[in-house]
């Protein structure tokens, strides 16, 4: 079977490869364009590490084909810093020390990104809700839920 | 007290909350981890694996794999040398050569499904997986056993023929598949008993759980024509990982280059080899490098979760609440080979308190399920739910307050363990105490709701540790340490050079060098990087200051008691001081090719005095009584750190290890067919806390001060997954009135014993 | 003469002694003895010992003093040290 060609753009950047039916998009960002920043930790879409944005929507890249993504908008944690400037979650998941491992800090980053941008002022259920898909083995998820809530409030103060 | 001062200052780093120096790659997907790395020209390596739980291997024959095009190397047990049996330190575990070659590839058998019988080299992950699959093994399918109960019967499916028990007088005939019995004595438990006014018995049961931690194992490997080779993998241990590779491969150690990717997660599961020995072996065949990454099945079904166990207690106290005698009986399954944590399970069982008759009796028993690898704490949650609950039952029956009755009973500084020596200043009435104290100990409860309390400790380990500091010509310090950082180290190491330097804490840039870099050191584990890489550290900076001392007193003509370095400098004393200014570590930075040479030191130890960390958690919980959910509405977690280098990651783990408690105590458990095939080897299925399982978890850092380490450090990444399973258990009780002798305490289970007492309805 | 228990497992090597009263000065000396008294232990006391004297804990530690009066506990070893035997 031939490789599909396909033309998407990666956090701003208009990119285009090749890639087999079956590869998912979680394997073309970290196989075929090396962007290694989400991480494989299931394949079944069941602990959020792949997390990126397809298109403004949260989904989980390796339940995602490559080949569907052809003409789409796909914004991963590559893409969150603006140049030198940590993104306010970025800066806050360091001060609270929200992260021990780090592994599933890339997902859990993008999911809590996409929050953010849907609700400026989370409780912390809505918080909790909202990550349930992004596995944590080593925080017990205190600090990280800590630091979302701590930048909600900065970013609603501006 | 917490030794707070270096060189006679205040400490101006360590105990602060700093933002640890790796922390910006790992925020923005820059960090590299097992699977992240990538060579020119690597090959995909894959694992056939065991589809039976015990079979005789009886032949493999790869030669449609080998035809493939695009496969490059198979390998199966014939390229692999048997070792003889040799006993080596596996974590905290130990482990036998000749059964460590035989897990990485099996041999005459498969003893669990998922052990692994060949592998693969190919140009990509598909063309492996077809290789895989034109593997022909032939299996001769064997009875399975599972349970470590039922695999100690007689008539049991053995294992082993060559496993004869240790331990037992007269050594047996017979193989069995219990691989040792291990007891531990004092005073004498008839005599004690009969001072009981009070005796419960009572026996439990746990499932294997596996660490889940959330990235797989990863490795690449590259074998060169002379024997030289390189690995890069997700370890706890890179030169644990070198050793074994060394010994499997039949190479020099010397020969031999790990180097230490960032890890997502280990919790003792990766203090082992799995891919390692296997892409090395590929890579000498193929002449090229090949890279290995587990699935999340592979994971469940191929690594090593903890033991499921069975464990029995007996408890007597006196009507006031005097524990005068406990025994236990622990049956640990190992797995495939020997090796469960049932010794330091023995050890731990009744360590909190003081009791003056004790015995405990412990099984290791081999059965067809993946060789156990440590999980924090091997085999203490276990031993240590049985006897908590116990505890609190007795509190219960003799209507004393559950603290109370732990502190009446408390271990303290002089208090002889049960498993031998007295205990140093600890800081188990502490964290009792610090509880009590609490707010959450006061909150009402409503129907439904229930509290447990219950205490946990882990010795804690020291072990060798080599550790480099170096100052660079425009002042900075390069650290280099040789544990890899599972969870905030580099921050708490860099603040301890920062400190004893004098130095800014972002001039000194932490890393965790290749195995080629330093000295020896043992693995990350034990609860162990900080307590002995802090101790390195001070042993490194106390070279670099005589140094500079000597170079001072060169420099101004002075004898050796006329400097001294504090705060950050070289110092004139006396009458000195009027004729030479002091300098800085950055002044002798400038000269240093002028004065001798590089600045550096390097700390090279066998960190000994760790000192253990007590822990008392405290936990309210609700039942819905149509359908058996716990949900965790508050949790409390006191335990003592000694000294806490950075605060926020020692709170960190304790809310880690406690999280990881609840998983265990509520939901986590190895489902197994009567197959003998695992059930649930996904995420959906091993059910672990998500964010929205737990709520915040509060942490009340005690520091009781370790007098046999420079600032007082203990190790504290292992106790707080010991009490958190006796905790729940304690909750459940109070909510419902049933004590759940079985873990986990899954809905299915809470609404199956609520049925039974006619409680179903809210 | 320092106080030595053995515990666990390793009063099997010893007929079921598992006290002793031995002049040493450091813990190689007190295994070299051990081993003199009963050979078989001496296997057992290159890997998996932990020593506890005057109640710390030590692992591979070879050349750790033994005081005179101190008491002195032969413990199985919860690990740590080097695998290059």
């Amino acid at each position: 079977m031939a490789k599909h060609h396909i033309q998407a753009q990666v956090n701003g950047d208009e990119v285009e490869f090749l890639c087999e039916t079956e590869e998912t998009l979680l394997d073309v960002l970290r196989d075929t364009l090396n962007m290694t920043g989400s991480k494989e930790g299931c394949s079944s879409g069941d602990c959020g590490a792949c997390s990126v944005m397809l298109d403004g929507r949260l989904v989980c890249s390796c339940l995602v084909l490559g080949c569907e993504v052809g003409g789409r908008r796909i914004e991963t944690i590559e893409g969150m810093a603006q140049g030198e400037k940590l993104h306010p979650l970025q800066q806050r998941f360091l001060e609270h020390a929200a992260l021990q491992c780090g592994i599933c800090t890339p997902g859990v980053l993008v999911a809590s990104k996409a929050l953010l941008e849907r609700n400026s002022n989370p409780t912390e259920t809505e918080v909790r809700y909202w990550l349930a898909g992004n596995l944590c083995r080593c925080t017990g998820y205190d600090k990280i839920v800590t630091a979302v809530m701590d930048t909600a409030a900065a970013m609603r103060k501006g | 007290m917490a030794e707070t001062t270096t060189n006679g200052h205040a400490q101006s780093v360590v105990g602060t909350r700093t933002v640890r120096p790796d922390g910006v790659d790992k925020v923005t997907g820059r960090a590299r981890f097992g699977a992240d790395f990538n060579l020119p020209g690597q090959l995909i390596g894959r694992v056939l694996r065991s589809p039976h739980p015990h079979a005789r291997i009886v032949s493999i024959d790869t030669s449609k794999a080998e035809a493939l095009p695009g496969v490059k190397a198979v390998i199966t047990r014939a390229d692999f040398a048997d070792q003889p049996s040799e006993f080596i330190p596996a974590g905290e575990m130990m482990m036998n050569y000749k059964d460590v070659v035989r897990n990485v590839m099996a041999r005459e058998k498969a003893l669990y499904e998922g052990h692994a019988v060949a592998a693969v080299a190919a140009t990509s992950a598909a063309v492996a997986r077809r290789a895989c699959k034109l593997i022909d093994v032939q299996y001769e399918v064997l009875p399975h056993v599972i349970d470590a109960v039922e695999a100690m019967q007689p008539g049991a499916p053995l294992l082993h023929d060559d496993l004869f028990t240790v331990g037992v007088e007269p050594r047996p005939d017979k193989p069995s598949n219990v691989a040792k019995k291990i007891e531990i004595k004092q005073g004498d438990i008839e005599a004690g008993f009969q001072k009981a006014d009070l005796v419960i018995e009572r026996e439990f049961k746990t499932a294997p759980v596996h660490q889940g931690y959330i990235e797989p194992h990863a490795a690449l490997a590259t074998v060169s024509e002379d024997g030289t080779a390189e690995v890069w993998c997700s370890t706890q241990g890179h030169f644990i990982v070198r050793a074994h590779c060394a010994r499997l491969l039949g190479l020099d150690i010397g020969k031999v280059r790990v180097t230490a990717s960032e890890i997502g997660g280990g919790f003792g599961g990766k203090t082992v080899v799995y891919l390692e020995p296997l892409a090395l072996a590929l890579s000498k065949k193929a002449k090229r490098p090949v890279k290995m990454v587990m699935s999340r099945e592979e994971v469940f079904k191929a690594s090593g979760p903890t033991s499921g166990a069975t464990v029995r207690v007996k408890m007597g106290a006196t009507k006031d609440g005097k524990f005068v005698a406990a025994t236990a009986e622990l049956k640990y399954q190992a797995g495939a080979f020997q090796g469960s944590p049932v010794q330091p399970g023995v050890m731990c069982a009744f360590a909190p308190y003081d009791i003056e008759h004790v015995y405990v009796v412990g099984y290791d028993v081999v059965s067809n399920r993946p060789k156990v690898a440590a999980y924090r704490a091997p085999g203490a949650p276990i031993s240590e739910y049985a006897v908590e609950s116990v505890v609190d039952e007795i509190a219960k029956k003799l209507d004393i307050d559950p603290i109370d009755l732990r502190m009446q009973n408390a271990a303290r500084e002089g208090t002889k363990a049960a498993y031998g020596p007295k205990f140093g200043p600890i800081g188990l009435e502490e964290t009792l105490n610090a509880v009590k104290k609490t707010e959450h100990w006061n909150a009402p409860l409503r129907k439904w709701q229930g509290r447990g309390v219950a205490s946990g400790f882990w010795f804690n380990i020291g072990g060798e540790t080599c550790v480099s500091l170096t100052v660079n010509e425009d002042g900075t310090v390069s650290l280099v340490a040789g544990t890899p950082d599972i969870g905030g180290l580099r921050a708490s190491l860099a603040a301890v050079a920062a400190d004893e330097l004098g130095v800014p804490f972002d001039k000194v840039r932490p890393i965790i060098g290749d195995t080629g870099s330093l000295g020896f050191n043992f693995l990350t584990g034990g609860s162990r990087s900080a307590f002995s890489g802090s101790m390195a550290i001070v042993e490194a900076a106390k070279q670099i200051k005589a140094d500079l001392c000597a170079r001072a007193c060169k420099m101004w003509e002075a004898k050796p008691e006329q400097v001294e370095f504090s705060d950050g400098a070289v110092r004139p004393l006396g009458a000195l001081a009027e004729k030479a200014k002091p300098m800085t570590i950055a002044d002798f930075a400038r000269v240093a090719g002028k004065t001798g040479g590089p600045i550096g030191g390097v700390g090279r130890i066998n960190a000994q005095g760790a000192g253990p960390s007590f822990g008392t958690h405290l936990v309210d919980l609700e039942v819905d009584p149509e359908t058996g959910r716990a949900t965790i509405l508050r949790y409390t977690v006191a335990q003592d750190a000694g000294r806490a280098l950075h605060p926020a990651y020692v709170e960190g783990q304790y809310q880690g290890g406690a999280v990881q408690g609840i998983g265990w105590a509520l939901n986590e458990e190895y489902i197994y067919g009567a197959d003998g095939k695992l059930q649930n080897a996904g995420f959906l299925d091993y059910r672990m806390p998500v964010a929205s399982d737990v709520p915040m978890i509060d942490t009340v850092l005690v520091e009781v001060a370790n007098p046999k380490h420079p600032y007082g450090v203990r190790g504290v990444g292992e106790t707080p997954i010991v009490p958190p399973l006796g905790a729940i258990a304690n909750a459940m009780e109070n909510a419902t009135g049933i004590r759940f002798t079985e873990l986990p305490m899954s809905p299915p289970k809470v609404l199956k014993a609520l049925k039974e007492k006619g409680l179903n309805k809210a | 003469m320092a106080r030595v228990v053995l515990v666990g497992n390793l009063a099997q090597l010893t007929g079921g002694v598992t006290e002793f009263e031995l002049s040493v000065t450091s813990v190689k000396q007190l295994f070299e003895q051990l081993t003199e008294l009963y050979p078989a232990i001496g296997r057992h006391l290159d890997d998996g010992i932990a020593v506890a004297i005057d109640g710390q804990i030590y692992q591979d530690s070879l050349l750790e003093p033994i005081r005179p009066d101190s008491e002195v506990f032969l413990l199985p070893q919860i690990a740590g040290g080097s695998t290059s035997r």
